[in-house]
């Protein structure tokens, strides 16, 4: 079973985040799970949202202490929230910035983790560039495709056009492919540094 | 549709010549085709104001509807003595299911009818004045702004007659009942306290609200008529002296009626979409001390010393809604 | 067709199959999203003819309901907790009436202290109101189970309340697959009533009824609920025979065959306690589960013979009788004749029921330390605290505030 973890505030699209995940893995003939931190949060409050993919049913309905993968939407929450509570030694970390781990002060996560499996985007800047829209959901997760190899990325196009029609799906998906590509470069760029 | 002018009227009294109608003037309940919709051998009390209006808007309902009309019933007086099993005094299809709720199951009786294509067959709530000014309130304001297809009847008696004469938010001012007792300085009900409903449900805009007494059976009669040529949400109110809970002569249940119109304690008015569109003149002037001389419930107003302070603000509380109603327009006119 | 869907988004596509003729609508979290889904469809005419009806309370909401069965309509509406609570009044009088509403409950804690989630006191608080009680593990059946509640409830007259658990089903996004229009009309035949307003046959419905019939009267609508306990099984049947599903049932038993220690559960949880036993499985320990299916009428016969050879019997629950203790429990005794089993309270107001704490809890059971009465994950610390500061104080202040400063204050012994 592989589990992520997205945080985020109210009005990020945090919730619909982890459904459209589920919803790609689902259209790779997966048992998924999406579910949100059930809150009466308001816009702008630290929101969680949670997905479980698995090859076979998911029967458990605890929320994901110990993800496999977390995704931060917002990097004001770090050092806010608890946001790696339970991440997995071989845990994936995607964070929405254009700026370091270490510039964000995570140098200690970043050196307890491995190296190709965390990364950064700039889903934000890449949703207007694409969307027009300050929504990083649909881009992160083209960036957790990216890092992850859990589901492919036509399959969150795929989620995105049944979630939002076809012209903002389209929209969406470019974001999506977009943080894609730079997750992907980000990665040979480590590797090549590993190989080195 | 115009009112219909009645000028039989005998000498020395209010009571309708009937007779001297022709046969479409006359009554629902002169005529031998109407449908006891309410039956006889119910076990209201002698004298029963309820019982009579009851039965004089049903019939006039189901002429009104060529007889396809479903009745909801609130908890109280009417329900009781009018239905335990197997004597039913009730003719037409009947639902009772709570005090509180008649409005809201009057709602699901309507659409239910919309739904299965029997838009022919309508709706009556019904209720005490507990019923509906206390706790029927809400689920009567919500059928009222949703506009839904019920002619809603209060029948109001001013107390908790049926739990044995407490206090509603329809009870007047000094009346006596078991919870606003006849004791200390300032007996029975509170001034400033109550509800106007027949104001509040014009506040709703709905198409039609009216008020009405058993003692103008004909207007009350023509009233139900009017309300049911139209749809949505209608509100009819119609006073019912309780002899009981009043502590008046059963005999005088209808005289009780008429005095609360005439001395406009009870102003009889109706209006659509919110504005007054008639009024009931007063015809014959009398001071309320006649009305509330006749009922126990005001004898701590009278006697030595009695409460003549009490009584003068009673008055004008009548005047009152003479003046703001116009009720003696006709009077002036002539 | 299987669809990767939020809870309520199926249950409303469930419902809408079912024909339904007349919705009523109050928002309280967390049912609302079935409401609203339904909503849009009656707007877009998908379900015509459908009155949907906004109302101002959830009182009017079954008593608009009332109305409509009563005059023959197939009616249907959703709750949960306060909402609940506020039309209990009717919810009775819907039963007493024998009246074939079908409700969602989507369960939710009961406050004060005012709760938002997930437990099972709303549920509990209606158990004796006449209606019939089914819960629902997942999303996929809980869309299930209310095309059977509805055959269920017009073949009896009773009304029928089907439980799913709030935010953790009705806001689950996962894979449910409804069934097609046809299958479902082929199921669930047009709505019979039993008892109708119809001015061409007046009947009185609603009249009082005194001590000389009372008892006789109460006694048939609990005979109603013990025919439910043969159509259950019936109708879970009949309808596993067109979707090849097993969905309902009075109860559904997990590797019991040889256990000696079983758990008994209702709802969502019941997937995290199949997680835990297969792992105890694995370690070789012999635990089971029963999911109870149908709370109302409880089935006593059939958790009687699914315990058989069981020696240890844990009642996990999300709600408690304050004291008193386990509700769940209880009829579990009762069906078993004996008082000897472990009442485990637990998830009350959404507290996530975890695979680490039930295993714990699975272990003290087998090592003898499991008390009669616990409660999952309490945290004694905050008690203690808190029974100290009332002790030590007349005008101790709000109990449960006093609660939240404690833990919200830093302290050593609570980082």
């Amino acid at each position: 079973m592989f589990q992520v973890r997205f945080h985020g505030r109210g009005g990020q699209g945090v919730v619909t985040a982890a459904e459209l995940l589920a919803v790609a893995a689902f259209r790779e003939g997966r048992h998924a799970q999406a579910f949100p931190s059930f809150g009466s949060e308001r816009t702008g409050a630290p929101v969680v949202s949670y997905c479980r993919i698995d090859d076979r049913e998911i029967r458990t309905r605890e929320p994901i202490s110990a993800p496999d993968a977390v995704v931060i939407q917002d990097v004001t929450l770090i050092h806010q929230v608890d946001l790696f509570g339970g991440l997995a030694a071989a845990g994936y970390v995607l964070i929405n910035t254009s700026r370091t781990f270490a510039e964000l002060g995570l140098g200690e996560l970043a050196a307890r983790c491995q190296p190709d499996h965390l990364s950064t985007c700039p889903a934000t800047e890449l949703a207007l560039e694409h969307v027009g829209r300050p929504v990083p959901n649909a881009a992160l997760l083209g960036g957790l495709a990216a890092l992850t190899d859990q589901v492919p990325l036509h399959a969150i196009g795929d989620a995105l056009r049944d979630r939002f029609g076809p012209i903002v799906g389209e929209r969406n998906l470019a974001a999506a492919a977009a943080a894609f590509e730079h997750v992907r470069a980000q990665r040979e760029v480590v590797a090549g540094a590993t190989a080195d | 549709m115009s009112e219909t002018r009645v000028h039989f009227y005998q000498v020395g009294s209010f009571a309708v010549g009937n007779r001297l109608l022709s046969a479409d003037e006359r009554t629902v309940q002169s005529d031998r085709r109407r449908t006891n919709s309410i039956d006889s051998g119910h076990r209201a009390c002698q004298g029963c104001g309820e019982a009579l209006g009851a039965r004089y808007a049903l019939d006039a309902a189901m002429r009104a509807t060529a007889n396809q009309l479903v009745a909801v019933n609130a908890t109280g007086c009417l329900e009781v003595f009018s239905t335990p099993f197997p004597e039913t005094s009730w003719q037409i299809p009947w639902l009772h299911s709570l005090f509180g709720n008649a409005p809201a199951v009057a709602t699901g009786v309507a659409a239910a009818l919309r739904v299965k294509g029997r838009d022919q067959v309508r709706v009556v709530g019904q209720a005490g004045d507990g019923g509906t000014v206390d706790i029927g309130f809400g689920t009567l304001s919500g059928m009222f702004e949703r506009n839904d297809d019920v002619l809603f009847i209060c029948y109001d008696n001013e107390g908790y007659m049926n739990t044995g004469v407490q206090r509603s938010a329809a009870t007047p001012p000094a009346a006596r009942t078991a919870t606003t007792d006849a004791v200390g300085p300032d007996p029975g009900n509170p001034f400033g306290q109550g509800k106007d409903l027949p104001r509040i449900a014009m506040a709703h805009g709905i198409p039609y609200v009216a008020t009405a007494t058993v003692a103008d059976l004909h207007d009350l009669e023509r009233k139900v008529e009017r309300a049911m040529s139209l749809h949505g949400a209608r509100y009819l109110h119609v006073f019912v002296p309780c002899p009981l809970g009043w502590g008046a002569a059963s005999h005088e249940t209808i005289h009780l009626a008429r005095l609360a119109k005439e001395t406009g304690i009870f102003p009889v008015y109706e209006a659509e979409y919110g504005e007054v569109t008639g009024v009931s003149s007063i015809r014959r002037p009398v001071p309320v001390t006649e009305y509330l001389r006749l009922q126990r419930r005001y004898a701590h107003l009278f006697g030595h010393p009695g409460r003549p302070d009490v009584i003068e603000r009673l008055q004008a509380m009548a005047d009152a809604n003479i003046a703001r109603l116009g009720l003696r327009g006709t009077e002036e006119d002539a | 067709m299987l669809q990767q869907i939020e809870g309520s988004r199926a249950i409303a596509e469930a419902v809408a199959r079912c024909r339904p003729e007349v919705v009523c609508a109050y928002p309280i979290s967390p049912q609302t999203h079935i409401i609203e889904a339904i909503g849009v469809m009656v707007k877009e005419g998908a379900l015509a003819p459908c009155e949907y009806i906004n109302v101002e309370s959830e009182f009017a909401a079954m008593s608009v309901s009332i109305g409509a069965s009563a005059a023959g309509a197939r009616a249907y509406t959703a709750t949960a907790s306060q909402g609940l609570l506020f039309m209990i009044e009717a919810v009775y009088n819907a039963a007493g009436l024998g009246l074939p509403i079908v409700m969602t409950l989507a369960n939710r804690a009961i406050g004060a202290p005012i709760n938002i989630w997930n437990d099972h006191s709303d549920a509990m608080a209606v158990r004796d109101a006449g209606w019939i009680q089914l819960f629902a593990e997942t999303n996929q059946e809980a869309a299930d189970l209310h095309i059977q509640a509805f055959r269920l409830a017009e073949e009896l007259s009773v009304p029928v309340m089907v439980c799913m658990d709030g935010f953790i089903l009705t806001h689950a996004v996962e894979g449910v697959d409804l069934l097609d229009q046809d299958v479902v009309d082929a199921f669930l035949p047009p709505y019979e009533p039993r008892q109708v307003l119809d001015p061409e046959d007046p009947v009185s419905i609603g009249a009082m009824v005194g001590p000389e019939a009372f008892e006789e009267v109460r006694y048939l609508a609990h005979l109603r609920q013990l025919d439910a306990l043969d159509r259950i099984p019936v109708i879970a049947a009949e309808f596993a025979a067109v979707s090849g599903r097993a969905s309902g049932g009075l109860v559904r038993p997990y590797r019991l065959e040889d256990a000696d220690t079983a758990i008994i559960a209702m709802g969502s949880v019941l997937g995290t306690i199949k997680d835990a036993v297969d792992q105890r499985r694995d370690a070789g320990e012999r635990v089971g589960v029963l999911g109870i299916t149908s709370f109302r009428p409880f089935p006593l016969e059939a958790v009687r013979a699914a315990l058989a050879g069981v020696e240890r019997v844990i009642v996990v629950e999300k709600a408690f009788s304050l004291g008193m203790g386990g509700v769940l429990a209880t009829d579990v005794a009762m069906a078993l004749g004996t008082s000897s089993l472990h009442t485990v309270v637990a998830g009350l107001g959404g507290r996530p029921i975890t695979l680490a704490s039930l295993t714990d809890m699975l272990a003290r059971a087998r090592a003898d330390e499991l008390a009669t009465l616990s409660f999952l994950d309490l945290d004694e610390g905050v008690i203690a605290r808190e029974r100290a500061r009332m002790a030590s104080t007349r005008r101790s202040g709000p109990f449960a505030e006093n609660v939240l400063r404690d833990l919200g204050r830093p302290r050593e012994d609570h980082p």
